[in-house]
């Protein structure tokens, strides 16, 4: 493999300096509709910075073969490229070791993984999986799926009106029919940050095993999965500035040495003959079939990107970005913000009385401001708050508080269209 | 993208602020729930039918201005018209409402306000939601979906 693939991000900044990171970024100084992009939907999915966008290109043009098979030179670098990826994904969590992180398609694919090999081996009848109000829509459906396949039942702890897992109902619901507890580290509608360590306490305390949903957490701040003590830690690489279609699902190892093959296929075996089938080990028994290289060669160099910078500093300058936020668009007459958890990260959920948030973005768009709008995949969030929708504006480390101008100066465009 | 006021046109917005026919209608013979699953929009169409003419029709739910405005315009449009009719001005809106925006379409009066949407993708879903829930009511079938 060439090595250019990462070095734009290996000079190790010492303070976080926005300007300098948003020129890593070259789709921010895209125009659209003849404005200049401002992106706040990077809870939707993040932009790339040009060391992942070159790390694929070389792959393709320099390491194009498939892993762990051939014994040619461009299948020694593309495993080397894969493997190397896993092992910075281990470090980049702090797990104990590079055979406890499986690469899947996303998220979504670890959540569904532990559901179907884990959950599906170990629930019974009228055992209990406990999942909160907050949870994404992959966080619930998995669940609703095996509860339909084993004859367990859903539980699902309420949030307050600030958006906050109501801790004490929790507790509650805690009981040794909990077999499986899966809570969101950050809630991708309302920005909710929880407190996951107590939680996962708390499920242990009751024998329950716990997966953390960590897609939104990844992109703004350090995980260590071994503080936290989770028994699954599932992620996306497309949210932390990698590609799309890559993710991992961080298990402990006790766990995933003892749970089946999730798919069946090419190099997830050892041995195979027609009479029997011999599983390859942990965590390659998870791994059928030749998965998106050119994207974990990608991801292993978001994983870089984000190991070059200043962590701390970046989501010091995000954490400003969204009080100001919070701040200006408070100050709008007519909009009501969603989510006012006291920890929180990356997301302003809103709306503007009497404009639908579909209405509001389209003319932000027009206006170049990239929001998303709608259920953001958490319609029961809709439902606790009787709305049907919000405009959501979330943030990334490469947005600034000029930023946060246009879009305000864009909601009062709004404003004036439905006035 | 052209101009927003191509798509917010002042007969849209004031469709949004007072739309016609929003209500129950309890003696509706056909009835039928719309449902945009990209927004969560939900609309519920009611129709009377008598003989094979809409005499009455209405609707009620929660949406943006261009479904509102939309099935808004629509009741006013297939009032005291033919199932028939209502049928072929299905058609013919949403032939309209589909037609890429480089190419001429006919003036279908009142309706042609919606004919913006052309000009923005996404949005074409939410002009033809009531089109959708109208068919579905129609044809007997109680859910339509912009899926």
């Amino acid at each position: 493999m060439t090595p250019s693939a990462a070095t734009a991000a290996n000079d190790a900044r010492t303070s976080f300096d926005v300007e300098t990171v948003r020129r890593d970024f070259p789709i921010l100084s895209e125009r659209v509709h003849g404005k200049r992009l401002v992106y706040l939907d990077s809870a939707n999915t993040s932009q790339k910075p040009q060391s992942v966008l070159d790390a694929m290109d070389d792959y393709y043009r320099h390491a194009n073969a498939n892993i762990h098979r051939a014994t040619h030179l461009l299948s020694e670098r593309a495993t080397a490229l894969y493997e190397g990826a896993r092992a910075k994904a281990a470090a980049f969590i702090n797990a104990p070791d590079p055979r406890t992180i499986v690469l899947t398609k996303g998220t979504t694919d670890g959540i569904n993984l532990v559901a179907q090999s884990y959950g599906r081996s170990v629930l019974r009848d009228g055992d209990e999986i406990l999942i909160t109000w907050l949870e994404h829509h992959s966080n619930i459906v998995p669940w609703q799926l095996l509860c339909e396949q084993t004859g367990a039942r859903l539980r699902v702890a309420a949030i307050n009106d600030a958006g906050e897992v109501e801790l004490e109902q929790y507790s509650a619901l805690l009981s040794p029919r909990t077999k499986i507890v899966a809570i969101g580290h950050v809630s991708n509608a309302l920005g909710t940050i929880n407190p996951i360590g107590e939680m996962i306490e708390r499920a242990h305390g009751a024998g329950a095993v716990v997966l953390v949903d960590g897609a939104q957490a990844v992109p703004h701040f350090a995980v260590d999965v071994q503080s936290l003590d989770c028994d699954f830690y599932a992620f996306s690489s497309h949210k932390m500035f990698g590609p799309t279609g890559v993710g991992v699902l961080y298990g402990r190892p006790s766990l995933l040495d003892a749970m089946p093959p999730y798919q069946g296929g090419g190099d997830m075996i050892a041995s195979v003959t027609f009479e029997r089938t011999e599983y390859n080990v942990v965590p390659y028994k998870f791994e059928a079939g030749t998965p998106n290289i050119a994207g974990v060669a990608g991801f292993g160099a978001a994983i870089d990107y984000l190991s070059s910078i200043d962590r701390r500093g970046a989501l010091a300058h995000e954490d400003d970005v969204l009080a100001y936020a919070t701040e200006r668009v408070s100050e709008i007459p007519n909009a009501t913000i969603f989510g006012n958890a006291r920890h929180k990260a990356g997301v302003l959920s809103f709306v503007l009385e009497g404009v639908h948030p579909h209405d509001a973005g389209t003319i932000l768009d027009s206006e170049g401001v990239a929001v998303r709008t709608g259920q953001h995949c958490a319609q029961p969030i809709m439902d606790r708050f009787g709305i049907t929708a919000t405009i959501r504006a979330s943030l990334a480390i490469y947005n600034t508080r000029d930023e946060i101008d246009v879009l305000v100066r864009a909601l009062e465009r709004v404003r004036g269209v439905f006035a | 993208m052209s101009d927003l006021s191509d798509l917010y046109q002042e007969v849209i917005l004031d469709h949004n602020r007072r739309p016609r026919n929003f209500r129950a209608l309890e003696s509706a013979t056909h009835r039928a729930e719309g449902y945009n699953p990209l927004c969560g929009d939900r609309l519920n169409l009611y129709v009377q039918v008598d003989g094979d003419v809409i005499t009455d029709v209405a609707f009620q739910g929660t949406g943006c201005a261009i479904s509102k405005a939309s099935a808004s315009l629509m009741t006013d449009a297939v009032k005291g018209h033919t199932v028939g009719e209502a049928r072929e001005l299905f058609e013919r809106f949403h032939h309209v409402v589909t037609t890429p925006p480089d190419q001429p379409v006919e003036d279908l009066g009142k309706l042609s306000v919606l004919a913006g949407v052309r000009e923005f993708p996404v949005r074409v879903k939410c002009a033809s939601l009531a089109w959708h829930t109208l068919k579905a009511a129609l044809a007997r079938e109680q859910r339509a979906s912009t899926e």
